[in-house]
């Protein structure tokens, strides 16, 4: 029978949740690193028992930790005994290190953007939020981190460089903060085509390379954000989330500050699918394992409100890829809730059928095992959740 | 022996319990004694300064001998009595926020 690992990151370290296939009985283990903020962790697609995670803290920075065994134990890479006796002396201690690309050689090195007043700033790092690991090698994966940009690493998380070709796009120094940061936080891979990359930002929209990298556009045409000057702008958006189904990679949904989308084209276009939606402000928007035009988002009261409408915590699901959404409530609080699902704490799981799990800023974390008809809560009382990614395994 | 003491964010990050010991060769100043840390410990790199600067990290405080010694050049000479060993040099995340 099938296993499921979740991988949940908290305000206060990381815990590890896994369950049989039928997903009714679950084993906690953490915290992990106590103490620090895991913004997020996820296992390569390749090799799942390989997890990346992103420890960060105010006070004392990032580090980058990764597990070669399902997360049982944990190394910064390139800082485990082993690494320390190689006849190449020491290691360089370098996985934590995110420098900013400003080489001339990379053609526009960047070093401002816009700052809430106005004025331009200096990009400076502060932590990473999201880690994708690559399709084709367990040893590459991607970060995108604040202020915002993308890094890589090719071998396994010991070293990043920048690809600095998106902050060195013509449109970087109107990127600017959104509430949260200025954070690049979504990177989706396009299975059909492994030059091909999207990326979304706070508050700058979402872009697109189909050169692996080296070039990037933006793509946020359709979108109309009236809390910026000019509502149709090219950049400026406050992207929260972009999701596809790797069957159609093609389609993307988003979940915008307000307003949810989707877009056929690869993201050339957008249209609104907000449709019946109590409100369209959220956070997460994930899309069915097995079904690609079914898809989740949670619904929030509004920017200033992060918390569910009435006191009432409620995913809705569209099996029309959009416009059409019913309310899932059974096993859900519907009174007196007043928690944030944040936007990478929401993910699905492959088994049959689709598994649907997201996270709260009340540290609970409710599971649906089919896909989103009934759930219950499979941890809770944890701290804050950050982030929650689910791996099926053999 | 240099007596290092680190906040328990980065104790858990080195793996150490309580103090940890160092041999400085050089003169005993923050730079040296911080160098003889990032080599036992590599994973305590970018933690405590920037990688590329090697400023202190703003929330990143050196008490010594009952002093706050966080303004002081990375170069000055640590009291003797941190050089000594009978006093121990403290790495402290500062308190704010929780």
């Amino acid at each position: 029978m099938s296993r499921v690992r979740v991988l949940v990151g908290t305000r206060k370290g990381a815990f590890i949740l896994s369950s049989d296939g039928a997903r009714k009985r679950w084993k906690v283990s953490g915290p992990h690193f106590a103490g620090w903020e895991i913004y997020h962790m996820k296992g390569s697609p390749l090799d799942p028992d390989r997890i990346y995670a992103s420890q960060t803290s105010s006070w004392f920075g990032q580090i980058i930790q990764r597990s070669d065994d399902g997360g049982k134990t944990w190394n910064p890479p390139g800082t485990k005994p082993e690494d320390l006796m190689t006849s190449e002396g020491m290691p360089k201690g370098e996985s934590n290190m995110f420098v900013y690309d400003a080489s001339p050689e990379t053609g526009k090195p960047l070093t401002t953007h816009q700052w809430y007043d106005g004025t331009q700033h200096p990009w400076e790092f502060k932590r990473v939020w999201h880690l994708e690991p690559s399709l084709s090698d367990p040893d590459h994966v991607y970060a995108g981190v604040e202020d915002a940009a993308l890094f890589e690493s090719t071998d396994g998380g010991k070293s990043w460089h920048e690809l600095a070709g998106l902050r060195g796009s013509d449109t970087g120094p109107k990127w600017q903060p959104g509430a949260g940061g200025m954070c690049l936080h979504t990177i989706l891979l396009d299975p059909n085509n492994p030059k091909r990359i999207s990326i979304a930002i706070s508050a700058a929209g979402t872009f697109r390379t189909d050169d692996s990298g080296k070039t990037w556009k933006p793509i946020n045409r359709g979108l109309h954000s009236e809390h910026i000057p000019d509502p149709t702008a090219e950049v400026g958006h406050c992207v929260h989330r972009i999701a596809l189904h790797p069957s159609r990679p093609n389609t993307l949904f988003m979940q915008k500050h307000w307003d949810v989308m989707r877009s056929d084209d690869a993201g050339d276009s957008w249209q609104e699918v907000s449709g019946n939606l109590p409100t369209d402000f959220g956070f997460p928007i994930d899309v069915h394992a097995h079904e690609p035009e079914t898809i989740y988002v949670v619904p929030i009261k509004s920017d200033s409100e992060h918390y569910p409408l009435k006191g009432r915590l409620r995913v809705y699901r569209s099996r029309t890829g959009g416009n059409e959404w019913q309310a899932l409530t059974k096993g859900l609080p519907q009174r007196n809730c007043y928690v944030n699902v944040l936007r990478d704490a929401m993910s699905v799981d492959a088994l049959e059928p689709c598994g649907v799990y997201f996270g709260t800023t009340g540290g609970q974390v409710y599971a649906s095992a089919d896909a989103g008809d009934n759930w219950k809560p499979i941890v809770r009382d944890l701290p804050a959740v950050l982030s929650v990614e689910v791996q099926a395994l053999p | 022996m240099i007596r290092v003491i680190l906040p328990p964010n980065l104790r858990t990050l080195a793996r150490v319990d309580g103090e940890v010991e160092l041999e400085v060769k050089t003169l005993v100043s923050q730079r040296s004694v911080l160098d003889a840390l990032e080599e036992r410990y590599p994973m305590l790199r970018g933690t405590m300064r920037d990688h590329v600067t090697h400023l202190r990290r703003p929330m990143v405080r050196f008490f010594a001998c009952g002093e706050d010694l966080s303004h002081e050049l990375p170069d000055a000479p640590l009291p003797d009595a941190i050089t000594t060993g009978s006093e121990p040099f403290l790495i402290i995340g500062a308190i704010a926020g929780g």
